[in-house]
């Protein structure tokens, strides 16, 4: 028998308030250990497809996590299984330092302080940036930044790490070295991204967005070549 | 990336860097009221209280140009009332708008040249600061320089394209100031959008939280009474010497 999947979506739709229709009708799956890249041109719907997983946007259709249908009343344990990763660092580092940052999610999450902040360092560990903890974030490079900001997310323990283009501003030492964390991580992943080499490197499987809609999906370097996906 | 200066000097060590935040702002308000209440021009409880500054620049090791620089920049605004007091006849207001402004501004700025803001924001919370208040201040800090990087940015593409801030006369400058504010406006209501988006993934349920500062120790307290009793020294000085 085979296992319920982490992420469950059918027929999820939203519309803009403009009116502009983001999501036609996704269906998605996302099981234990897996790494879906999820590729599409600008505007094909792929970060309002991931902001919905968090319940930070809401269409129709069903969503389940983690065998939690998301509704108002579980909004709270959904996220605290599915860790988002936001594309800009600057908007996701907003506490005035490091190790206050880290922390954010696990006080808000009802911890002391003093065992936030000790969770926040192993997380900071983790991703090769405790020395920064008293650090305030925009001393940071961009690659640090990155990794701060997963460490952001790792401290919750989520069950799924959603990753909005986390290359973006990263040098390609940058890249490799978020490669090589992210293969460390045992979490299952969700990677937006227009860099198939980094999908390629990450994913076991890649779904392809086109006017909010699943065009295909599959495995990565052959839906690359099915859509014709490479910069070369 | 640029930073402000005084938050440089805010991470140097030295005396008056390692004291508890909470010891120092409670020197600065004893200092801001003992000032703002001295009830007319007395150099020598002026010269008092400068000496007592300049004892803290030095247990700071902050450069004395740097913030005598800094602390001019109230001047304009202070002068205009002092000017006008003078017009007015009244000499001794003028002096006394002048200089309190001056040397309370220089003491707020020792107090952020020697603690990083993140230590004064803690100190504040367990002062019992509001949160609100303090949320501004803490994201004001944070986006501030993001901002200014991006109209740094803006004006910088506007030069690539042959742009200058009088080309096309003051009425076309002025529109184009215009509209580049409206651009950063948008902008940066588009990252706030972002922010928030980024909180509530986290949990945020409109409460940031404070982290607990260190603990009160012995030369904190050591601190306090010595800067208050110099204070007040002064103060209660002069005070007895204009009773004569």
């Amino acid at each position: 028998m085979q296992a319920s999947p982490l992420i469950e979506v059918r027929g999820l739709t939203y519309c803009y308030p403009d009116g502009t229709k983001a999501l036609d009708g996704v269906d998605f799956h996302l099981s234990e250990g897996e790494t879906v890249a999820l590729l599409g041109a600008n505007g094909s719907g792929k970060t309002t497809f991931v902001l919905h997983l968090n319940g930070l946007v809401s269409g129709s259709g069903s969503i389940t996590v983690c065998g939690m249908r998301l509704e108002k009343s579980n909004l709270a344990a959904i996220r605290r299984k599915v860790g988002l990763v936001f594309q800009d660092s600057d908007e996701q580092l907003f506490m005035p330092s490091v190790l206050e940052d880290v922390a954010f999610g696990p006080v808000n999450q009802g911890l002391h302080v003093g065992e936030a902040k000790e969770r926040a360092l192993e997380a900071l560990q983790l991703v090769g940036m405790k020395h920064a903890g008293g650090k305030a974030p925009y001393h940071l490079s961009a690659g640090e930044k990155r990794r701060v900001a997963l460490a952001g997310v790792l401290v919750m323990n989520p069950a799924v790490l959603v990753l909005d283009e986390p290359t973006t501003f990263l040098d390609p030492p940058g890249q490799r070295e978020l490669v090589n964390l992210l293969k460390r991580l045992p979490q299952a992943k969700i990677i937006v991204t227009h860099d198939t080499s980094f999908a390629s490197a990450l994913a076991t499987r890649a779904v392809f967005f086109s006017s909010g809609r699943v065009a295909g999906e599959g495995e990565p370097a052959a839906l690359i070549k099915r859509f014709e996906w490479s910069a070369s | 990336m640029r930073h402000v200066q005084l938050e440089q000097f805010a991470r140097r060590a030295s005396y008056l860097h390692d004291v508890d935040p909470r010891a120092k702002v409670a020197a600065l308000g004893l200092f801001l009221v003992s000032t703002g209440t001295l009830p007319a021009v007395n150099l020598w409880a002026y010269l008092g209280f400068s000496l007592i500054l300049l004892v803290g620049v030095a247990l700071g090791n902050l450069p004395l140009p740097f913030l005598l620089a800094r602390a001019s920049a109230v001047l304009p605004f202070s002068l205009t009332f002092a000017l006008i007091s003078w017009i007015a006849g009244d000499t001794q207001r003028a002096i006394a708008l002048a200089a309190k402004s001056f040397l309370s501004t220089f003491a707020v700025l020792l107090l952020i040249g020697s603690t990083p803001l993140p230590d004064l924001l803690r100190a504040l919370a367990s002062l019992g600061a509001p949160a609100v208040l303090l949320m501004v201040i803490q994201f004001l800090y944070r986006y501030l320089f993001v901002v200014v990087e991006q109209a740094v940015r803006m004006r910088l593409a506007a030069l690539c394209r042959g742009g200058s801030a009088y080309s096309g006369g003051h009425s076309s400058a002025f529109q184009r100031a215009a509209g580049a504010l409206s651009v950063l406006f948008a902008r940066s209501y588009g990252r706030a959008e972002g922010i928030h988006r980024a909180m509530l993934a986290r949990g945020f349920s409109g409460q940031l939280p404070v982290m607990t500062p260190s603990a009160f120790r012995w030369k904190d307290g050591l601190f306090i009474g010595i800067a208050a009793s110099l204070i007040l020294a002064v103060r209660i000085g002069y005070a007895s010497i204009s009773t004569y």
